[in-house]
């Protein structure tokens, strides 16, 4: 059971506003898409879930307690690149979360111990579609089943959220309809709370249960940095359509384009 | 006709082209050597191959008559020993040091500077601080080796271990990492190819250091009899000794590389 309630979230980096006033409750189970124009604050948003970023003004409670400061084993991550540990195998990569929790000193399970987490480890290759592929390296491994290893690797720790940032960003587009349903379908088996930020307004309308839209409300060329991004849709699946598909099409290029307009030539 | 930059050899050219150079210095020893002799028969400049070869029969065939000692793999034996403690030590600090300062932001913030002023210091200049502190045997020779090359290492490293992707440190605290395991299992693992590749590097200036240091003061090494036979202008023991540090250097730095890929399978895959 995990929810989130976040009040009148800022984030400042000095003169410069990322998010403002951000308001939102999330229950149980939930898999929440973030889209938005770039610069807008979901990757911010997702780092501050994660514990790197600290909040400027404002409260970030999961389970009614501040956020920890620090990465940690409850929210898991894939980013869109370098998740992986080049240095081990497939198995060994998704072996590792056990090995942490199981042996703090030497880092490394051995006997039945670890013969218990590798036939866990095997269960989990078998869903994502890696078990023929469990003594391979990474370098040796397509840029989908990379990514596929990331996921295995921090779903097999059972987070209570687990955290995507543009996971499938750089695949094959071909990949993606793959990928969305191994990530539905983990998303039913393990009960978690799913985040994932990407640039694709298509992806984030076809998976999860609720769409967030981060956008900034005030463009002002004047003072371009004054105004932060806040969320200006949070859309319930189910009420998805053409008409708000276009519609959010709009706003977000329309931001884009300011953002664009601002970058030194 | 094609520009120069696009032209490339074939593999059987290339290793002609390769064999090229050695072949034409060969060639001009021998003509500078025969010229030579021809105008004077005591010159010890450039001797002829004659010469040489009853010097290696001399000093690597035969024993001393003196010791009993085969002098060459008595000279070897004494310099691996120095340069072998000496890497081993410097791989050892480099490694530890280099992993704490590249991971550890306190750690970097108070000793990165000193390690970067250290690392300037000419290790030749400290070497009469060497014979003073740590007498003129074994352990300063080992120890001029070891300031010589270790800032470099732990420099090297420390950049190395800041190098590692900050998503994989994440990843990996999401997994549970505890700092400590994290370095044995995300940090460690990832740097000891790169330790080789930088003990690679270094191999020169060690032997640099081992060949200075034997030359001031020693009773045995490469470096020492090389250093005491130039009193007697004997090149054709000179020559064959340096020709053989030469190799030796060479097969050390192969079998480093050898090491690397045997070791860390994962290590050219990872990086390219």
């Amino acid at each position: 059971m995990t929810t989130l309630s976040i009040r009148h979230l800022w984030k400042e980096y000095g003169e410069q506003v990322v998010l403002e006033n951000v308001n939102l409750e999330i229950k149980d189970n939930e898999f929440v898409t973030l889209v938005g124009a770039s610069g807008c604050g979901k990757t911010t948003f997702l780092r501050m879930l994660l514990g790197e970023e600290r909040p400027t003004r404002g409260t970030f409670l999961i389970d009614g307690a501040p956020l920890p400061d620090e990465p940690g084993p409850d929210r898991g991550i894939v980013f869109q690149r370098y998740s992986v540990f080049p240095h081990l195998t497939v198995r060994e990569n998704v072996l590792l979360g056990f090995e942490f929790e199981g042996a703090k000193l030497l880092g490394r399970l051995f006997g039945p111990k670890r013969r218990a987490a590798l036939d866990q480890c095997d269960a989990m290759l078998q869903t994502v579609g890696l078990y023929e592929a469990r003594d391979k390296y990474p370098a040796m491994l397509s840029g989908g089943m990379q990514q596929r290893l990331s996921i295995a690797q921090s779903v097999i720790r059972n987070p209570k959220i687990l955290l995507l940032d543009e996971p499938f960003a750089a695949l094959d587009p071909g990949l993606s309809a793959d990928m969305h349903r191994l990530i539905l379908r983990l998303w039913e088996d393990h009960k978690m709370n799913i985040f994932m930020v990407t640039h694709d307004l298509k992806e984030g309308f076809e998976l999860g249960t609720r769409l967030l839209v981060f956008d900034k409300v005030r463009l002002d060329p004047q003072a371009p940095n004054a105004y932060g991004a806040t969320i200006t849709y949070d859309i319930p699946l189910g009420v998805t359509g053409k008409k708000l598909f276009k519609e959010l099409a709009e706003t977000t290029h329309r931001t884009e384009r300011f953002v664009d307009s601002l970058a030194p030539a | 006709m094609r520009r120069i930059i696009n032209l490339r050899p074939s593999t059987g050219s290339a290793v002609l082209l390769a064999a090229l150079p050695f072949f034409l210095l060969l060639i001009a020893y021998l003509l500078g050597s025969s010229v030579r002799l021809a105008v004077n028969p005591e010159d010890k400049l450039l001797p002829a191959f004659a010469t040489i070869g009853s010097a290696i029969q001399q000093y690597a065939i035969d024993p001393d008559p003196r010791t009993g000692e085969v002098l060459l793999w008595s000279d070897t034996a004494a310099s691996l020993v120095r340069l072998g403690w000496g890497l081993a030590i410097s791989a050892a600090l480099g490694l530890v040091f280099g992993i704490v300062i590249g991971i550890v932001p306190y750690v970097r913030a108070g000793f990165s500077a000193f390690v970067a002023a250290l690392s300037l210091i000419p290790p030749l200049a400290v070497l009469p601080i060497l014979f003073i502190v740590f007498g003129l045997g074994e352990l300063s020779k080992v120890v001029l080796i070891v300031i010589g090359i270790t800032p470099f290492l732990i420099r090297d490293l420390a950049l190395r271990a800041g190098e590692i992707p900050a998503e994989q440190m994440i990843k990996a605290q999401t997994l549970g990492a505890s700092s400590w395991q994290l370095t044995l299992r995300v940090v460690l693992p990832q740097l000891l190819p790169r330790l080789l590749d930088s003990l690679r590097l270094s191999l020169g200036s060690a032997w640099l250091f081992l060949i200075a240091a034997e030359a001031i003061a020693a009773e045995a090494g490469l470096g020492y009899r090389i250093f005491l036979i130039r009193r007697y202008l004997a090149m054709d023991v000179i020559l064959p000794y340096v020709l053989w540090i030469t190799l030796i250097a060479f097969a050390l730095d192969w079998l480093l590389r050898l090491t690397t890929r045997a070791a860390f399978p994962w290590y050219a895959g990872a990086s390219k």
